[in-house]
Order: structure tokens, then sequence, then C-alpha cells
């Protein structure tokens, strides 16, 4: 397989030919790439929108209790399916929940998922990229293969039959919960970033500063921190941004699905995956458009960053 | 040629045999293969019995594996608790995900590939920036939201399109095939749209320039075949894709395709429908990688020619 | 292949462009500028050329200092934007092409004007065989059909010196090796017999035994067909045996223009002094090579007064403070911008003219 596939958002993973950053770059020039990237940065309002946005939804995922105090699992029956008043803003759910109190709630869930998820793929798959590059041979091999095998199941297919297989347990904390679906996702999503992280090391490593470092008697770890993984974490980053928004909508998928997090855990999946239902839909789509807009506008946060942070780096594509 | 595809060919087999080793693994390997198979209920003692009988539960892994592979390459996948032929309700039901998938490939192809070139032609104008940030919103909403509202506003709301699409008609299709397509159009604009910016501004473009070709042969051949390389390979691993990710959009408008029917099986706690329709999703997702990769050897010249 | 449809049948088509006494292209006071975010950049200021038919002329300059920009212009395929053309003329035959629309420059370029690129492998397009892109000149302009233009393009790879040519006429670029690839590109340039071929660093990329060979070619092909021939390059080396005139450029204007013969044996300009200071010689062996100190300037930021004055040893404080004089005659055929053009020109008939006497023996030893 040469190319990404259907479920990573990575236009980065085979950087384009010509591309090639030649030779002779070190430390200081990976630091001036930086320094120039953070000058684009700087002027991209879309990357201005994205980190407000991204600060708004992390702190509602740290302290939900700042934007609400109304209990979102405090169901009131009495007020069942009401649409937007000024009691709920957002009108209340079936079972009488307040979906505002839900869907700030909710965000805790997704955005956990994404950062760890993310965070989770970057450590396990550009470890194995840096192994697989630096030292070539029937290692490389070996690990190549067994990333193909990993990536030859689809994210969704694959977070399907794990949760069907091995649904997390209901009584867990949250928390457990969360790691369960960041476990499966990163198990089968490090290929793409290994992938990524193999080529960088492959382009590093020929260039002669390396060679000379090493004639120098520089050992391995030193060569790689010193020299290959600055290079190589520019694209890393972006790509992880971007597919964190993936791992939000692969996580809310799932729940939609009834797999993966389940009631009485708060998510986003969750709720809209429960107002989904056609008669609900027709009676009370304030529970379906609410979280779905808090949903899109988080992955869409993501993104947006995503794409600043590679227009900046590679202002070629802008 | 030849060789390159060949050489295709036999890279795939351990990929193959490595992913079907490892559902293979999951489900019969680490836990209790009789779980999860007979609904909400523990299995009766008389299913166990058959069940561990049909797996060869009593051979050695590996054993297993070869026997399970056997039973699937001569079709048969098992069947489910309430005593459904799994391969015959997939047969029965591949013509309507396939309609459906036809449906998103056409529009992603069409549309998703019109809108990059306009947004790469007009770069900086307003066709452009209406293109990425359409582009942008859509990629960023879940296909389950884009079905869920989109149900709500064109079927229910506005009546234009049925609300659910049980019998499978290409009319009826024709919303949840939209829908089933909407995050990879907006991709393929993307991606169409990049690779289109980077190519007009290659050498060999400047070149058909220097030798006075218009710009309708300059943008019409020498940028267009290979600004469309990327995005014919992604549709073409969508389209593997696609008949997993219908498991949702089949979900939200009722189909009977595969991905209802996983929906199904999830739902009625059925493990012989959800581990046989996935097992069959990745393979035809595996052969659709491979079909891609021909043709990308046949599109682009420097894969295949050397 | 029957008698009727010979090469130059196909290829040369009724030209209604002839030269008047022989002048093919004058470009008078050229100006270009690149718009870019962090400001506009003259690449051009005031550039003034002209070739005659047989005549080969050598642009010389570092990278950044206009030279390809120039031919660009010239050839009308400048990228607008970012690149602009603020003034000045180019005539083709006494034709202005700067004033032509779009679709009648096109029918200049490749028939009229043709050019070869540094990089054959990026300007050939990857995807399409050789012949074929070979075979589009004559099927875009002359109409030809596919079996007579695929004819032709092998017998131009025949007339390039491409072994095999009808084997390998559906072959892809990148099964050819580099020098293979350049002759492709040539063959595509003179498909049409063109009038004027620009040549852009046609051997940078190249190994040296293989430079040498594309420009033995390149002048064999101007002999044949009495081309005018443009040579840019950075590399004074590559145009002496071929070129018969120099200009020099720097930040986009021309500094010296001069025979080649005068050039070499007494620059008048001090940039063009330190350029052939640059070139390593054998009769200099063991001494140190003298590297132009400094950098060209930003184009966005060109220094007050004479471009060139932060990097020349000639500088006074008229350098710093005025422009540079206009290019002046000099010597009978020879042109400066410099204040000190004669100056220059009394040094460097010192230093060039008589190595062995400035420089004396005992580089053997010093090895």
């Amino acid at each position: 397989m040469t190319d990404p596939s259907g479920v990573a958002v990575s236009e980065f993973s085979t950087p384009p030919a010509g591309e090639v950053r030649e030779g002779g770059q070190d430390r200081q020039e990976a630091r001036s790439l930086w320094s120039d990237a953070w000058r684009e940065l700087r002027r991209n309002p879309l990357f201005w929108i994205s980190v407000v946005l991204i600060v708004v939804l992390l702190t509602m995922a740290v302290a939900p209790q700042l934007f609400t105090s109304t209990d979102p699992r405090y169901g009131d029956l009495a007020v069942a399916r009401q649409p937007p008043s000024a009691e709920h803003v957002f009108g209340t759910t079936s079972q009488g929940y307040d979906v505002y109190a839900r869907v700030i709630h909710g965000a805790r869930a997704s955005i956990l998922v994404g950062v760890l998820t993310s965070i989770g793929t970057v450590v396990v798959g550009g470890l194995i990229g840096l192994i697989s590059g630096f030292y070539g041979g029937w290692l490389d091999a070996l690990l190549s293969r067994v990333g193909e095998i990993f990536f030859a199941i689809p994210l969704l297919l694959a977070g399907i039959l794990t949760f069907y297989l091995f649904p997390p347990d209901l009584e867990d904390p949250l928390i457990l919960q969360v790691l369960t679906v960041v476990g499966v996702l990163v198990l089968f999503g490090w290929p793409s970033l290994a992938r990524l992280m193999r080529g960088a090391v492959l382009q590093v490593k020929p260039n002669d500063y390396v060679n000379a470092a090493r004639a120098l008697g520089a050992s391995a770890p030193r060569l790689i921190f010193q020299h290959i993984l600055p290079n190589a974490v520019a694209p890393m980053i972006v790509v992880a941004t971007l597919n964190l928004g993936t791992y939000i909508a692969v996580e809310a998928t799932l729940a939609f699905l009834g797999i993966g997090l389940r009631s009485p855990a708060i998510s986003w999946g969750i709720d809209i995956s429960l107002a989904s239902s056609i008669g609900l839909v027709r009676a009370a789509p304030h529970m379906l458009i609410f979280p779905s807009i808090f949903l899109t506008v988080t992955i869409l946060a993501f993104i947006m960053l995503g794409d600043a942070i590679r227009d900046a780096i590679d202002p070629k594509l802008k | 040629m030849g060789s390159y595809v060949l050489r295709r060919l036999l890279q795939m087999i351990p990929v193959i045999i490595g992913a079907t080793f490892l559902i293979f693994a999951m489900v019969f390997g680490i836990g209790d293969p009789a779980a999860g198979r007979c609904g909400e209920r523990a299995c009766p003692e008389a299913f166990l019995v058959q069940f561990r009988q049909e797996y060869n539960l009593d051979e050695p892994l590996i054993v297993q594996y070869g026997l399970y592979m056997a039973k699937l390459l001569t079709g048969d996948f098992g069947e489910s608790f309430s005593g459904l032929s799994v391969a015959e309700e997939l047969i029965n039901r591949w013509p309507t995900t396939i309609r459906l998938a036809v449906i998103a490939v056409c529009f992603e192809a069409l549309v998703g590939i019109a809108a990059g070139i306009l947004a790469a032609l007009r770069k900086g104008r307003f066709l452009d920036y209406l293109v990425t940030l359409s582009s942008l919103l859509v990629i960023s909403i879940p296909v389950f939201v884009v079905g869920s509202l989109s149900q709500l506003v064109f079927g229910i709301r506005l009546g234009i399109f049925p609300v659910t699409a049980t019998e499978g008609g290409w009319f009826d299709l024709l919303l949840p095939g939209l829908v089933l397509g909407s995050f990879s159009v907006a991709y393929i604009a993307r991606l169409m749209r990049s690779t289109m910016i980077e190519n007009l501004r290659s050498d060999y473009v400047r070149t058909a320039r220097a030798k006075g070709l218009g710009p309708g042969r300059t943008v019409g051949v020498h940028t267009l075949r290979n600004s469309m390389i990327p995005a014919i390979t992604y549709i073409g691993y969508d389209l593997g894709a696609l008949m997993g990710g219908a498991v949702v959009t089949e979900r939200i408008f009722n189909i009977n395709g595969i991905g209802g029917f996983l929906f199904y099986g999830i739902n009625t706690k059925d493990g012989t429908i959800v581990v046989g329709t996935v097992t069959c999703l990745v393979l035809v997702y595996l052969l659709a990688n491979l079909l891609v990769d021909v043709l990308y050897g046949v599109l682009d010249p420097r894969i295949s020619h050397d | 292949m029957s008698d009727t449809l010979s090469e130059t049948d196909v290829a040369r088509g009724e030209s209604s462009w002839t030269p008047t006494d022989g002048r093919l292209l004058d470009v008078e006071d050229l100006q270009v500028e690149f718009r870019t975010r962090d400001g506009v950049a003259k690449a051009i200021n005031g550039v003034s050329l002209h070739l005659d038919e047989g005549e080969t002329l050598a642009v010389l300059g570092e990278s950044g200092s206009g030279k390809s920009v120039t031919a660009q212009a010239i050839m009308g395929i400048l990228d607008t934007p970012p690149g602009f053309i603020t003034g000045g003329s180019v005539r083709y035959c006494g034709t202005e092409l700067l004033t032509m629309t779009e679709k009648q420059r096109r029918e200049i370029r490749g028939p009229e004007i043709s050019m070869i690129f540094q990089d054959a492998l990026s300007s050939l397009n990857p995807v399409f065989p050789v012949g074929w892109q070979i075979a589009e000149m004559l099927r875009v302009h002359r109409g030809a059909n596919r079996s007579d233009a695929r004819e032709a393009a092998i017998r131009l790879m025949e007339r390039v010196n491409i072994p095999g040519a009808r084997q390998r006429v559906n072959a892809f670029p990148h099964q050819f090796s580099g020098g293979m690839r350049q002759r492709i590109m040539i063959a595509m340039a003179i498909a049409l017999d063109p009038a004027v071929l620009i040549a852009d660093e046609p051997t940078t990329a190249l190994d040296v035994t293989v430079q040498a060979q594309i420009m033995a070619l390149l002048a064999e092909l101007q002999e044949e067909r009495r081309m005018g021939l443009i040579l840019i390059t950075h590399d004074l080396g590559v145009v002496a045996d071929v070129a018969d005139r120099i200009a020099v450029m720097y930040a986009g204007k021309l500094v010296e223009t001069a025979d080649v013969h005068s050039i070499y044996a007494a620059p008048a300009h001090p940039y063009t002094q330190g350029l052939l200071a640059s070139i390593p010689r054998l009769d200099q062996k063991g001494q140190e090579l003298a590297a132009i100190g400094g950098l060209p300037p930003n184009l966005t930021r060109i220094p007050p007064g004479c471009p060139f004055n932060p990097r020349c040893r000639y500088a006074q404080d008229v350098c710093r403070h005025d422009p540079p004089p206009a290019l002046r005659e000099v010597r009978p055929g020879r042109r400066a911008a410099c204040h000190f053009a004669e100056d220059v020109l009394a040094d460097s008939a010192r230093e060039f003219d008589h190595p062995h006497h400035v420089h004396g023996d005992g580089g053997e030893e010093r090895r």
C-alpha cells in the first residue's frame, strides 16, 4: 500500500517529490524553521481561531462546572423533550436531562480520547518508525510488515470488532473506559505515523553531517535526538494534529453505534446516537443539533490548527 | 509492468494472512470465543459443544486458524445464532451496499475533483475560499452527524428524499450515498487542490508553456494527468473503506446492506455475524488496495517501469 | 517513409518572420518585478540585449542575478503573479512581443523562439513518453498527425545522437540518463526549427564530460540551422568556447558586455574580474582561488549606490551614494557600468594577460 488509508487525514504522510529538504540541516536550521513557522502562524487568522476554540474546549473538559452548575445526570421526566427555553437554553432530552449540561460535560470524553490517542500514536509510531529507519535490515522489514497488517484493517472496523469482543466495563470509571478506547485506536493507528517517521529518518540519515557525527563517535541516541528528530518532528506534529480530529470522530462514531463508550458515560457520540432515532429526530431535533455542533466544532478546531501548522511549515501549499 | 503486478500480489499475501490472523486471534485466541454469540443470554450447553467442534477449538491455535481460513475460502462464514447463513446473507445484501458505494464514489469523483481543480485554478479568489472553507467544514462533520442532520433536513423537514431506504432502490439510496461520500468529497477537493497547485508550479508545466501550448493543453493534459493520480488512488482505497463506513449510513437510513447487517449483529449480540462481516469487509478493503496499487502503476510510469 | 515528408517538411512551416539586417531579438530597458508578501523585488532593472542570426550570446551571472528571469520574460512564460513586466520592450524581427496577445505569443513560442531548461528530469513531464512529448510540438503547431509526428520525433532523437532512438521513443524520462534527457529537451526545442534558442543553464546538472558533449551538440545545431543562441550560465568556463558575446548580469542589471575574447583577456567591471578570478586555471596550480566575498544583495532591499559596492575593492564614496553609470563604452565594442572601468581594465590587463609573471612558479612544490 503506497498511500494513506481512508481514515487518517494525512496529506502529509508521503512528502511530495521535490519537497525533499536538502542536506546541511542541523539543529540551528531546524530552530530557524520553527521561528519562521511561528512568524507565519502568527499572521494566520485560522490559527488564532483554532487556538481560542481549543482553549475553550480544554477548559470545558477540565472544569465543566465553570460553564454549568446543572447536573448532567439529573433527569426530570416532567420536563422531558422540551425545546430550548430560558431555563434550558439547549432544551432537554427525552430523559429530561439538560442538553446544555450534557454537551458541556461531553467535551471531556472526546478531548481525552483525541489528545491521548494522538500522543499515543506519536510515541508508539514515532518510536517504531525511528527504530525501523535507523537500524534498517531485518528489524525494519519485520516492523514494516507488522505495520502493514495493522494498517490493513480500517480504524472503524477495528474498533467495532475489538469493542464488540471486549466491551469496556460500564462499572469502570470514565478514565479507564477512555483508556481502553485510546488503547485500541493507538493499536490500529500507529502505522501511519511510523511510516512518516521512517521516511524522515531515511531522508536525513544519508546526509554528510550525520555520517560525520557518526564518524566522530556519536552514539545512536545522540544521532537520533540531535539530528534526526528535529527534522522529522514537524510533519509528525502536523499529521498528529490532523489525526486528532479523526480520532475524536471515530470515538463518537463507535459510541453512536452503541459500542465503545456507553451510557452512563457522557459523550457527544452517545447523545447523538440517542437523539437520532427517527421518532426523536422529528420530535426533539435540538437533542441532535447541539451535540452535533459541539462535536463538529471540536474536530474543526483541530483540523484548522493542523492546517495552519502545515501551511506555516510548508508555505508552498498555501 | 507484469513483474510489478506480480510483486504487488506477492507483497499482499503476507498482509492478507496477517490481517486475517489478527482478527482470528482476537476472536479465538484471547478470551472466550463463545462470548457474545448468543444474544443477551448465556449460551446453552448444546450450542457450546457444537461451537467447539465447528471451530476446532480443541486443536492448537495455528491449526484452528488454518481450518478457519479453509472454511472462509470455501465461502463458509458460519451460521448466526438465529440460524441465518452469514455467507448467504452477505451475498444477498451486497448489491445494495455496492449501489450505495457507487453513488458515493461517483459523487466524490465528480464533485471532489472538479471542486479541487476549480479552487486551484482560481487560487486566492472567491471560488478558492468557498471550496477551501466548505471542504474544511465538511471534513470536520462526522458522517453520522451528516447523516442524521440531512435525514432531518432533507427527509423529514423538506421531504425531498425518503426518510429511510429500506427498499434499496437507486433513488432511495441517493441521499445516503451522498452522505456516505461527504467526508471523502471534501478530502478529495483538498487533496486535488494542493496537488494541482503544486503541479501548476512544476518545471514541466513551465516547459509546456515554453512549447507554446495553450492553457487547455497546459492544464488539461500536462497538469491534470499528474494531479489526478493521488485523487484516483484515494478514491480506489475509499471504495474499499466505504463498505465499512456504510455501517453508519445504513444504520441511520435503515438500509438492508452489509453495514446494516453488521449493525444488526452488534445490536443482537451475534458474534458470528460481527466477525464474519468484519472479516469480509477487511478482505474487500485489501482487494481494493491491491487494485489501486496496480492502477497506480499504470497511471504513474515511474512506479512500475524500473 | 516516403520522400514526401522529410524532416524539414514537417518541421519547417511557413515562417512569416524575417530578421532585418540579421537582427533577431532586441531587448530594451526591460523591467521586471516580483510582488511578494515581503515586498516588491526588482528582479530586472533595465536590461538591454540584442541577438543576431547565427550568434551566441552568453548571459552570465550568479543565481538571483536575474538571468533566468530575463529569459522567461523574453519567452513570455513568467509566472504572473508574482512576476510582472513593468517596462521596456522585447522585439522579435522588429515586432514588439510585449503588446501581443497571449495567443499570438504562443505562435512564436516553439516555432520561432524556444527554450531548454536546467533540470531536464523535472522539466520533462514524467507521465508521458519522451517521443510523445517531442511529437506534441509538431502536432500542436503544425497539425501533424500522430504517425508523422512520431516519425519526426524519432528523427529528431537521432539528430541529437540518442542511440536506439526508434526503440526508445516510447520510454519515459526517468528511464534516461541526465545527458540523454537534456538531449531530449534539445530535440523538443529544435523540433520546429526555431530562429532563437534560449538555453537556461543547460549543463549545470550534468557531469563534466557530458557537459562538453551537450555544449558541442548545441554549437553544432546552431551552426547547422543558423540559430541565434542565448546561453544562460553562471559558469564562465562553459561559455569560453561557444559564445561570441558575453553579457554579465548583477542584481538585475547588465554590468558589462563585450566579445568573448576581450572579456577573458581583460574584464572591465570589478564583478566580472571577480568571476574570472574564481575559475580554476591550469596555469595557476597551487594558488588559492579567489572567491568574491560577500553575497549578492536582497532584491527587495538593493543598497543605495552601486549594488556591487559592498563587495567591490574599487568602491569609493561615489559608489556608495550615487547610482552606477549606465553601460558606457570603455573601448570599442566594450561596455561596462562602472565609474572606474578604465582602472579595472588596466589592472585586469596586467593580471590576466600575464599570469605567469604575476604569480610566478613554485605551484608544484606547494602541493
